[in-house]
């Protein structure tokens, strides 16, 4: 356990404003390079689509100043300046689709309007949930939505089966991938039931070989769900999905628990699942197949399930080399779904590992962001939905990129923000807006509540500082502090604030 | 277009990404390097964690030099030895010290095997004395359970829930 202190939080959202043009710039600028480099002119509608993307975002700024003035100022442009690199770079692709005469190239206009709608529903949950503790109240009901939304694609009308996987719901015009939406819903299941039970499951069960194993009864609703999770994910056929619900699941008891056990239990269970799978399953095997050898010429010339689409990714990110090709130079479209699965392997033809670099330190900073929130806001459920989401965010970008670049096998997961695909990107601003509407409770300032002393008690010193003094050093002094008579926490936060002096 | 162009273009695009990289991380600098951790299993016996200006002189210079001797040498300061607030310690006054999970103690513990106010420090006579204000798990001076007002002489562990507290000169 350790103790942090926090810093003063400099008020006003100017920097937010000040990050959002460059931000704003690479989404537009991405955008008219690469009609240059495709079609040798820039786009007509250049003018209208950068007007469009900086209403949008200076949208969800203002409704921050006025419902969230604390919140981090850096989530949004680094959401923007992902969203934005990911529609230029699917609108190149949509162009050349187009220019090789090829049906499927209407897709950059779709991906415009889902990052409308996206924008809109990051609006709506900022504004209706004014403190994120209200989820709390909503624990079991996330639950069975997080229940239904897996298990959506398998009713039988609704279900669709595409590229081999069950997990699209399609109702008339409209697909979408429910699965999308239940991480969240588990990230909210998770953190509202570890809150209230991390200390059985932390401090009651054995020690076997330095390890506390926790009692088998407190696992028991959170075994449930997530047995009845992968279940229906391998009836899906759908693993990249479960092994991302996995992470979140062994990340936050790791983070409720502080008990290196959990990790170690986790990827225990998971090699074993992994090898199991690997044996049981012909398409899971495929993957290792390819992941392993994927440059041996009978994997790679296979029908169904070989190696080309990797190794394409590959040969373009080598094409690509340090500094890229330039937007519209390379030939990303070769690579089969070069605009969602293999965005990252289109950004690395383009821009090259420079590039590439930069998005993956955006993503680590969102994380970082992410868990620094985490850290600083004073509920516990606060602290674990927030360390879930941005676990999740993180870990989800791990597993796409670790799959292109082939450092694990790879598994049929969307890039947070970048690829296509409308359920991602709705579910990724949903997160977006959560840690934002979280970050603004962590850094707003605590009202200080001055201690009288009283010669019964003596002064209070605040040394298990519950909660205080987020937004401003603990104070050790006798006659400044805060003694904990302000706002408090509905439950126990998991650090300690050290005024010890 | 030329080849310089093209170029120019797509190292300046380069540019651009760093620069929101790079100006995000500025943002973030204290962050990465204004916040301080001060890691409670490592370190035995911590410094004062809060800024030295505002930490009472007696206590901020504690570890540096011998306590006042006011008090006839007498403990100065009441410090957690085990427990989850291990590290965690306390300059004693004058006034006596509650010690529980309530907000309002004086020291409050993060353990779930104390009660709400558990115990009471007070100093007496030139001596400090223990006193268990009904607690459901107890106090202990040593292995002795505190039945009534008992003297705690400096260094003497006293348990309370999972926590141990030792007053130190």
């Amino acid at each position: 356990m350790a103790s942090i202190q926090p810093h003063r939080v400099r008020p006003g959202r100017g920097t937010e404003l000040l990050l959002l043009v460059p931000a704003l710039a690479i989404g537009v600028t991405g955008y008219v390079l690469a009609g240059i480099g495709v079609t040798d002119h820039v786009p007509g509608n250049a003018v209208g689509y950068a007007v469009g993307t900086t209403v949008l975002a200076l949208v969800v700024h203002v409704v921050l100043r006025l419902r969230a003035p604390y919140a981090d100022p850096v989530i949004l442009p680094v959401v923007v300046a992902l969203n934005g690199l990911g529609l230029a770079m699917i609108s190149r692709l949509s162009l050349a689709y187009a220019e090789r005469g090829r049906a499927d190239s209407g897709f950059a206009d779709r991906q415009l309007a889902w990052t409308a709608i996206s924008v809109a529903l990051a609006v709506v949950v900022l504004l209706l949930l004014r403190d994120h503790r209200t989820l709390r109240r909503y624990t079991y009901t996330a639950m069975v939505a997080a229940l239904a939304l897996i298990a959506l694609p398998l009713l039988p009308v609704i279900g669709q089966t595409v590229n081999g996987a069950r997990i699209w719901v399609r109702v008339g015009p409209v697909g979408m991938q429910p699965a999308e939406f239940a991480k969240i819903a588990l990230a909210v299941f998770f953190a509202g039931y570890l809150v209230t039970h991390r200390d059985t499951l932390a401090l009651a069960g054995k020690k076997v070989l330095g390890l506390q194993l926790p009692r088998a009864r407190d696992l028991g609703p959170i075994l449930v769900v997530w047995g009845a999770s992968l279940l229906v994910l391998v009836g899906q056929r759908d693993l990249g999905t479960s092994l991302l619900f996995f992470g979140l699941f062994v990340a936050m008891l790791y983070l409720a628990t502080e008990r290196t056990s959990w990790v170690v239990i986790g990827l225990l269970l998971f090699v074993g699942g992994a090898a199991a799978a690997a044996t049981t399953f012909g398409h899971v095997g495929a993957r290792f197949d390819v992941w392993l050898r994927a440059l041996d010429q009978d994997v790679y010339g296979r029908e169904v399930g070989g190696s080309f689409q990797v190794v394409q990714g590959l040969f373009g990110m080598a094409n690509g080399g340090l500094f890229g090709t330039g937007w519209g130079q390379g030939r990303p479209d070769l690579v089969p779904y070069a605009e969602s699965d293999f965005i990252i392997a289109s950004i690395g033809e383009e821009l090259g590992l420079t590039g590439l670099l930069a998005v993956l330190l955006l993503y680590t900073v969102l994380a970082e962001r992410g868990l620094r929130t985490a850290i600083g806001v004073r509920d516990g459920f606060g602290k674990l939905l927030a360390g879930g989401l941005s676990f999740v965010v993180a870990f989800q970008l791990f597993v796409v990129v670790g799959g292109v670049t082939r450092v694990i096998p790879l598994t049929g997961l969307t890039t947070p923000f970048l690829a296509y695909g409308g359920s991602s990107l709705v579910a990724n601003w949903i997160i977006a807006a959560l840690l934002l509407r979280i970050s603004d409770e962590a850094r707003r300032p605590v009202p200080v509540v001055r201690a009288v002393p009283t010669p019964d008690i003596g002064v209070p010193v605040a040394v298990a500082g519950r909660g205080e003094g987020t937004g401003r050093p603990v104070r050790s002094s006798a006659r400044d502090v805060p003694d904990g008579t302000g706002p408090r926490p509905d439950d126990r936060p998991t650090e300690h604030l050290g005024g010890d002096a | 277009m030329s080849e310089l162009t093209v170029t120019l273009l797509r190292i300046g695009y380069l540019a651009l990404l760093w620069l929101l990289v790079l100006s995000a991380i500025t943002v973030l600098r204290r962050d990465l390097y204004g916040t301080r951790i001060i890691d409670r299993r490592r370190t035995p016996a911590p410094r004062a964690a809060g800024p030295a200006a505002d930490a009472p002189p007696a206590a901020a210079e504690a570890p540096a030099r011998p306590p006042r001797r006011s008090r006839s040498a007498g403990p100065s300061r009441l410090v957690v030895t085990e427990g989850p607030l291990r590290g965690t310690t306390l300059p004693l006054g004058s006034s006596a010290v509650l010690i529980g999970r309530a907000p309002s103690c004086t020291l409050v513990l993060d353990d779930d095997y104390s009660s709400s106010r558990h115990a009471r420090l007070f100093p007496q006579d030139d001596q400090w004395f223990v006193e268990d204000l009904g607690s459901t798990n107890g106090t202990y001076v040593g292995d002795q359970r505190v039945e009534q007002p008992t003297p705690v002489p400096t260094g003497t562990p006293v348990r309370v829930g999972q926590s141990v507290l030792e007053l130190q000169r």
